[in-house]
């Protein structure tokens, strides 16, 4: 186990290397630079922008330059937010996407479970052909319309009860995180609630399931030992990477209730060609992809007897 | 038959109690989530990213809640650039003169000025504080203008400072900021020596990059100068009191303001960061912000709610500009000509844009500019086009000859990605399908992507615009001169350098502007580009929010003489 841990954390570290070196190639071939604005710059000016951001050395010494500095966890300054440390970015709204993440992951796993075990119970009688064609809205719908509408309809609400009953909009207290967490885990939760039925389904006509019946087994014991314990196993599975899609995922509803995460400055420095910012976030998104990874499949190897780390 | 019965019955009161179960589950989840709620509130409050549940306006406090649309990203003014940070310095930061509610200079840290052929002198006033209770001084505003010309700091704005002697050399390093031409007879004396007769200097006092910078409060900050609240002195009206990376600004009245009697509000509330045009106008609509911009995406939307929706122009001109670099085909007069005389510039506004503020552009120089007496472009019209199809076909062929060609080949528009200049491109595209025969392909590319091919000279036309830097026709009229390194479809005419030229050097405002009105003339006569419009903005104020002013240059909009009343007077 010990010894497994160790293989895979230098594979980690290799893979995130290769992120680091990927995206950093990939960022200068994109045409266009930092730079560059509205208005074009003299020689001398650009010359000593070059120079302030070391932009004026070869690109394989930027890049060493660049890999020392990750080694020692500093990523420099943004191009874009001129004052402050890509660390301090990274520290102060990582945070806020995180607890948006785990929130929605919390409401997407809970929500998934009892809605898919609900639609198994009853399946193909009305509750089930209700929730199962909210589900496929919820897959098919993209985020950022079911933000927008959450927001439209929280306005419409506020405006029809005449009374603020959640905020619309920024961040800080618990009643700011629930529409927004909502709306981020609504998509994952459809797919865990189709995942879940028919992973339920599969169990409710299982033999040990028919065998307890017969057995006469009380109902509320074959439901919850048998039935519910067994069918959210999958549902685990997919959660260990939704985690990460979900906190890395967030920029449109961050960017549409106004929170301060890290989502939107990934994707505004990626349009503005922010070099340190880019490889900022993306390095630290890869590290924490790459250490959730690790994590479940440790975790498996202590919940389920039958994997074995070596 | 009665066995199935059963089994139908075992089924049914199975379901029943599975239901029941789901819904303790349910119940238990419910608390489950409510206190994770809680937990990860109380660690957000330490991380302390919170944003102020305040109103929109308040009459008691006289305090205000706006949205901006990204962090200030750079509030030492020295280095600032973008209108964000722009916006938050036209609030806590105030200038040696200051542009009135009615755009007439008047007097700010300076009370009086006078500028010569040689010489600009501005005396300071000895009520002039910073938010810390030192006065203000001429020494302030010579360290600020130095530190923008050094070239270490690699200033983007700095080439604003060279009509100041040796700027120039200075900010390219060949010579010593000793030599800077700007002197301090006194503590309230500013005298600034200049390169050459600048006739708008006393204008250009009032960009964000003159604004003063004290020296030993830059060098306290150990290279962090503006990065927050506390790393930076105030010498405005308001001083930023909070300040939450990402999430919100607050700011608040600077008691040792000089002229405190001119503001009336309290406080400035800017509660929200976002760039989504949608969010904002929801905010708006909830009253949770006092004033916000419109957007074509949501425009149908805010009209359907019978606002007062104002509509102005922002002072940019949008044009189509040639790429005339040798080897192009729209290098050649007569094709650029035909084009010329196609394109009906008061469709694409009022029949396929249609978006309100819009005007159709006519010339180089947008309205709003001053002349002598009155706007530049009622004392000097820009010159009247009149479509002519049958002209324009003659022009073509002419083109066909000279370019020793059947057809002209395929003609690439640079433009960039947002639905407006979707619609333009497209619409241009068809223009010239329809009326000239000529094919164009689209190349949609993402802002830094179209600068850098526009640099590159990687196009034939492109959709560009262009924002006044400072209050002077010349910020227009310099951009085709042959050295401006804007000119990115490299224009060169002998011509057009000694009209610009005459203009920067002429101190006579009448020949100045002569010199304007035949640049103007010439960009139309030459087809150097083709105006298609300038842009509107449209925006909604709170009813009760009174003397907010939009501006063209400086911060776009100002709420300095901003003041609340009671909701029904």
């Amino acid at each position: 186990m010990g010894r497994y841990a160790v293989k895979r954390l230098i594979q980690g570290v290799i893979t995130v290397w290769f992120i680091a070196t990927a995206t950093f190639f990939a960022m200068h071939a994109v045409p266009g630079d930092p730079l560059s604005g509205d208005k074009a710059l003299t020689e001398k000016i650009r010359a000593n922008l070059e120079a302030k951001y070391g932009l004026d050395q070869p690109l394989m010494t930027q890049y060493a330059i660049y890999l020392g500095n990750i080694a020692q966890g500093d990523f420099g300054i943004s191009f874009t937010q001129e004052n402050r440390e890509v660390n301090d970015i990274i520290r102060e709204h990582f945070p806020v996407s995180a607890t948006l993440g785990i929130l929605a992951i919390v409401f997407a796993g809970l929500g998934g479970v009892l809605w898919g075990a609900l639609t198994a119970i009853y399946r193909n009688r009305l509750p089930d052909t209700i929730i199962m064609f909210l589900v496929i809205l919820g897959i098919s719908v993209p985020s950022f319309v079911i933000a927008a509408l959450g927001q439209l309809s929280l306005v419409n609400i506020n405006e029809w009860t005449g009374v603020s009953i959640l905020p619309v909009g920024g961040w800080g207290t618990v009643w700011h995180m629930i529409v927004p967490s909502m709306v981020l885990g609504l998509g994952t939760m459809a797919y865990l609630t189709r995942l879940m039925r028919s992973s339920m389904l599969e169990i409710i006509n299982s033999d040990f399931v028919r065998t307890a019946k017969s057995k006469g087994v009380p109902p509320t014991q074959i439901f919850t030992r048998h039935q519910l314990r067994n069918a959210i196993l999958p549902v685990i599975t997919v959660l260990g990477p939704s985690i990460a899609t979900i906190t890395t995922g967030g920029f449109v509803v961050e960017i549409i209730f106004a929170i301060p995460g890290l989502g939107r400055y990934f994707v505004q420095a990626v349009q503005q060609l922010d070099y340190t910012v880019i490889m900022g976030t993306t390095v630290f998104y890869g590290a924490f992809l790459v250490f959730m990874v690790i994590l479940v499949d440790l975790i498996y190897g202590l919940i389920d007897p039958r994997v074995r780390l070596e | 038959m009665s066995n199935t019965n059963i089994v139908a019955d075992t089924d049914e009161s199975f379901a029943k109690s599975a239901g029941k179960q789901l819904l303790i589950f349910a119940l238990a989840a419910i608390v489950l989530v409510g206190s994770l709620m809680w937990g990860l509130q109380v660690l957000a409050s330490m991380v302390g990213s919170s944003t102020e549940a305040a109103k929109a306006v308040d009459t008691e406090a006289q305090s205000i809640t706006i949205a901006i649309r990204e962090e200030p990203p750079q509030l030492n003014s020295a280095l600032a650039t973008d209108a964000s940070s722009g916006f938050i310095l036209g609030h806590v930061m105030e200038g040696l003169l200051r542009m009135s509610m009615d755009d007439q200079l008047e007097p700010a840290i300076a009370h009086s000025w006078e500028v010569t052929e040689t010489h600009a002198t501005f005396w300071l006033r000895d009520n002039a504080k910073w938010s810390d209770g030192e006065p203000i001084t001429a020494q302030d505003f010579i360290f600020s203008w130095r530190t923008a010309l050094l070239p270490e700091n690699a200033s983007e704005y700095a080439f604003l400072l060279y009509p100041i002697k040796n700027a120039r050399a200075i900010n390219e390093g060949s010579m010593s900021p000793d030599e800077l031409g700007l002197s301090a007879p006194d503590d309230l004396t500013l005298v600034v020596e200049l390169e050459r007769p600048v006739a708008f200097f006393d204008k250009m006092v009032t960009f964000q990059t003159y604004l003063p910078i004290r020296e030993d409060f830059y060098n306290a900050t150990e290279g962090r100068f503006g990065a927050d609240s506390w790393e930076l002195l105030y010498s405005g009206p308001f001083m930023i009191t909070s300040w939450v990376h990402g999430s919100s600004l607050l700011l608040e009245r600077n008691p040792y303001y000089w002229d405190n009697e001119r503001i009336h509000l309290n406080r400035i509330n800017i509660g929200y960061i976002t760039s989504d045009a949608g969010a904002t106008l929801n905010f708006f609509k909830d009253d949770k912000i006092a004033y916000t911009t419109l957007l074509a995406e949501n425009l149908t939307n805010a009209l359907e709610q019978r606002w007062h929706i104002q509509r102005e122009q922002d002072g940019t001109v949008f044009f189509i500009e040639f790429n005339h670099r040798e080897g192009r085909v729209t290098e050649n007069l007569n094709l650029r000509k035909a084009m010329q005389l196609v394109m009906d510039m008061e469709e694409l506004v009022y029949k396929v844009t249609k978006l309100p503020g819009y005007i159709p552009g006519e010339s180089l120089f947008p309205g709003w500019l001053q002349g002598v007496n009155d706007k530049f472009r009622k004392e000097y019209p820009a010159p009247q086009l009149r479509l002519n199809r049958e002209k324009a076909l003659e022009h073509l062929e002419l083109a066909k000859q000279e370019l020793g060609v059947d057809e002209i080949p395929e003609i690439v528009l640079l433009s960039g990605d947002n639905p407006i200049s979707n619609i333009q491109s497209e619409w241009v595209q068809a223009v010239l399908k329809t009326e000239l025969g000529i094919d164009l392909k689209i190349d949609k590319q993402i802002f830094k992507q179209r600068l850098a091919k526009m640099t590159a000279g990687d196009f034939d036309l492109v959709l560009a615009g262009w924002g006044p830097d400072y209050d002077d026709p010349l910020t227009f009229g310099d951009l085709f001169a042959s050295w401006n390194l804007n000119n990115r479809g490299r224009y060169a005419s002998d011509e057009m350098d000694v009209l610009i030229a005459r203009a920067q050097e002429s101190v006579d405002p009448r020949e100045r502007m002569e010199a304007f009105a035949a640049i103007q003339q010439l960009a139309f006569d030459d087809v150097v580009l083709l105006p298609m419009y300038e842009r509107g903005v449209t925006f909604v104020v709170h009813d009760q929010l009174k003397d907010v002013k939009r501006r063209v240059i400086g911060p776009e909009i100002d709420f300095t003489n901003a003041y609340v009343v009671d909701e029904d007077s």
